[in-house]
């Protein structure tokens, strides 16, 4: 029976940037072993030579022309933004200007 | 008319007894009727949908020469963006965003004369098997409004089995087309991997999303599937080939001499006897008409839930990254300093439901390092296995055949609490996504014992889609002469029907 910890769930919320409630990292930890258990089926099998595949179509370097083409405009672009600024997305500061 | 099928109102068009406009707010007034029951749609545009059908009319007047569903309105699922329309994929992170751009689906049914009437409610994300993980509440499903129409293409299947529309738009991740089709006894193919392009359809796992036509009718369903078929270059994964001659196979409709292969991973255990019944009936249908049944050996189908289950979870948790509170969408959490950082993980808690929530944990947990060989490493290779299933059982057989789900429609809330029991719903059509392959669902009557649709299940190998229409036709056409009519003129009234 596979488990995975409260402190566990936490550690990947974060990785995840999720910032989980105490009560939903305590629900998923109590799901997770269960739903660990029917995913770790895959390893039942000898899967030794056998080659993994990541795509269902052999497609590899798919090219286009480098020409211009049509694309948003500015205002199209930013139309969803929660903030903007001259032309610009207006986001939350990224560094520790603060500190 | 409501009740008629896209061809028989196109045809109607065809001959002026009837305009788009008129066809549009039949529907229109259909679903102000039976919408507040069903819940198919989280956003109907009738205005515009009136505007698109009266353009559609004055091309007919003015004698251009229109596609067969030109002026025919359509229900588009919410994870398909359209210009300056909502679209949110069922997620309050994306409540109110309305996309500057079409996706390519969408540009082809426009480009098509096709109306399209409002976007339908979906699982969030895609993710789900019922509707219920909707940020906007569930879909009720018309056959019995306390089941739930499947999922996660719910809406877009409860709307064309209610007759709010006549053809709708869904998408496929690991059945999300062809089980709701079956819980609502109606008809849904979900295509070849690469053969609609994905561009504009909001990704959850890009190696297995597809989206995909529902119908009424099989012809219908082939209508829709060429409309929006094709190569596309922006599209790196769309495949350049020619599309297949669908809707000529759905008119043709013979199975004299192919041979069908039955797939003997995917009955037995956990199937409902009712089911399992329509089932093998469809199956002495087809031997009657000329087929050949046979049975195949698919081994490591006992895998392919565990293998999806990694596979779509860890794609998940890649492509909702996007989702971070600075170019669209949700943004919440903004007190006085608080950093990007902090920003996004309110924004992100806020904004996912539990199921997208509890996906991206599994999945951020299967790729980190030291689980990565164990899961999705394992994952990728059940994958393989897979495929080489597939392609030995279609040595033996034209088609393979199950029935779509294990089960008819379970009640709203019974597996909402249970992860496991939720995704074995999808057990039967997750094969078909992981090898990138194309799969039908067709109403096969409803089980004796809750009188609940049961959905038959056609899988072609890849880009031999009108094989599906083939065989899905001449089962069809047998089926309704023996019921004497669609089974979806058994489904209950909801209000007065026009």
């Amino acid at each position: 029976m596979s488990s995975l910890s409260r402190d566990e769930v936490a550690k990947l919320a974060a990785l995840a940037r999720i910032e989980m409630s105490e009560a939903e990292l305590i629900n998923l930890s109590s799901q997770f072993g269960s739903i660990l258990d029917a995913v770790a089926r895959v390893q039942e099998l000898n899967l030794e030579g056998v080659k993994a595949t990541s795509h269902p179509q052999p497609l590899e370097n798919i090219f286009r022309e480098d020409v211009v083409l049509p694309s948003l405009t500015p205002d199209q672009a930013l139309s969803g933004a929660p903030a903007q600024e001259d032309q610009r997305f207006r986001v939350p500061q990224i560094l520790g200007e603060a500190e | 008319m409501i009740k008629n099928t896209a061809a028989q109102m196109s045809a109607a068009l065809e001959k002026g007894e009837t305009t788009s406009v008129e066809l549009t707010k039949l529907h229109l007034d259909r679903i102000a009727e039976v919408d507040p029951k069903v819940k198919a749609f989280l956003h109907v545009d009738g205005e515009s949908a009136l505007k698109q059908a009266a353009a559609v009319d004055a091309d007919r007047a003015s004698g251009k020469k229109l596609g067969p569903l030109a002026g025919i309105p359509l229900a588009l699922k919410d994870v398909l963006a359209q210009e300056g329309v909502p679209t949110t994929a069922g997620s309050k992170i994306l409540q109110d965003w309305k996309p500057p751009y079409d996706s390519t689906v969408v540009a082809k049914l426009k480009a098509a004369g096709v109306v399209i009437l409002g976007k339908t409610n979906m699982d969030e994300f895609a993710m789900g098997s019922s509707t219920e993980n909707s940020g906007y509440g569930p879909t009720f499903n018309p056959w019995d409004l306390t089941r739930t129409p499947g999922g996660s293409s719910g809406g877009s299947a409860a709307a064309v089995s209610a007759f709010e529309a006549p053809i709708a738009i869904g998408s496929d991740t690991g059945g999300s087309i062809r089980q709701p089709a079956a819980l609502t006894g109606i008809v849904g193919v979900r295509p070849t991997y690469g053969a609609v392009s994905r561009y504009g359809l909001i990704a959850y796992s890009s190696s297995l999303d597809q989206a995909g036509p529902f119908g009424r009718t099989v012809l219908d369903t082939a209508l829709l599937h060429e409309v929006i078929a094709g190569h596309d270059p922006k599209d790196a994964t769309s495949l350049n080939a020619p599309v297949p001659a669908v809707v000529a196979a759905a008119k043709s409709g013979d199975v004299k001499g192919l041979k069908i292969g039955v797939i003997k991973q995917l009955q037995g255990d956990g199937y409902q006897t009712g089911v399992l019944a329509r089932f093998n009936e469809s199956l002495d249908i087809l031997a009657s008409l000329g087929a050949e049944i046979v049975q195949v050996d698919c081994p490591s189908f006992e895998y392919a839930l565990a293998a999806y289950y990694l596979i779509a979870p860890s794609e998940c948790s890649s492509n909702l990254a996007r989702f971070d509170a600075m170019r669209y969408g949700l943004r919440t959490g903004e007190a006085d300093g608080a950093s990007a950082e902090t920003v996004m993980n309110a924004t992100r808690e806020a904004g996912f439901g539990r199921e997208v929530k509890r996906r991206i944990i599994l999945g951020t947990y299967a790729l980190s390092s030291g689980y990565y060989d164990a899961y999705y490493g394992s994952a990728q290779k059940i994958r393989t296995l897979i495929i080489e299933d597939y392609k030995k059982a279609f040595t033996q057989a034209d088609v393979l055949v199950s029935p779509t789900s294990p089960i008819t429609a379970f009640k709203i809330g019974e597996k909402s609490e249970d992860p496991i029991a939720m995704y074995l719903a999808d057990v039967a059509t997750i094969p078909v996504n992981l090898a990138g392959i194309c799969g039908m669902s067709l109403p096969a009557g409803l089980a004796d014992e809750d009188n609940l649709p049961v959905g038959f299940q056609i899988m072609a190998p890849a880009m031999q889609d009108q094989r599906l229409y083939q065989v899905g036709a001449a089962l069809e056409a047998a089926l309704v002469s023996k019921w004497g009519g669609h089974l979806i003129s058994k489904a209950p009234a909801l209000g007065g029907a026009k």
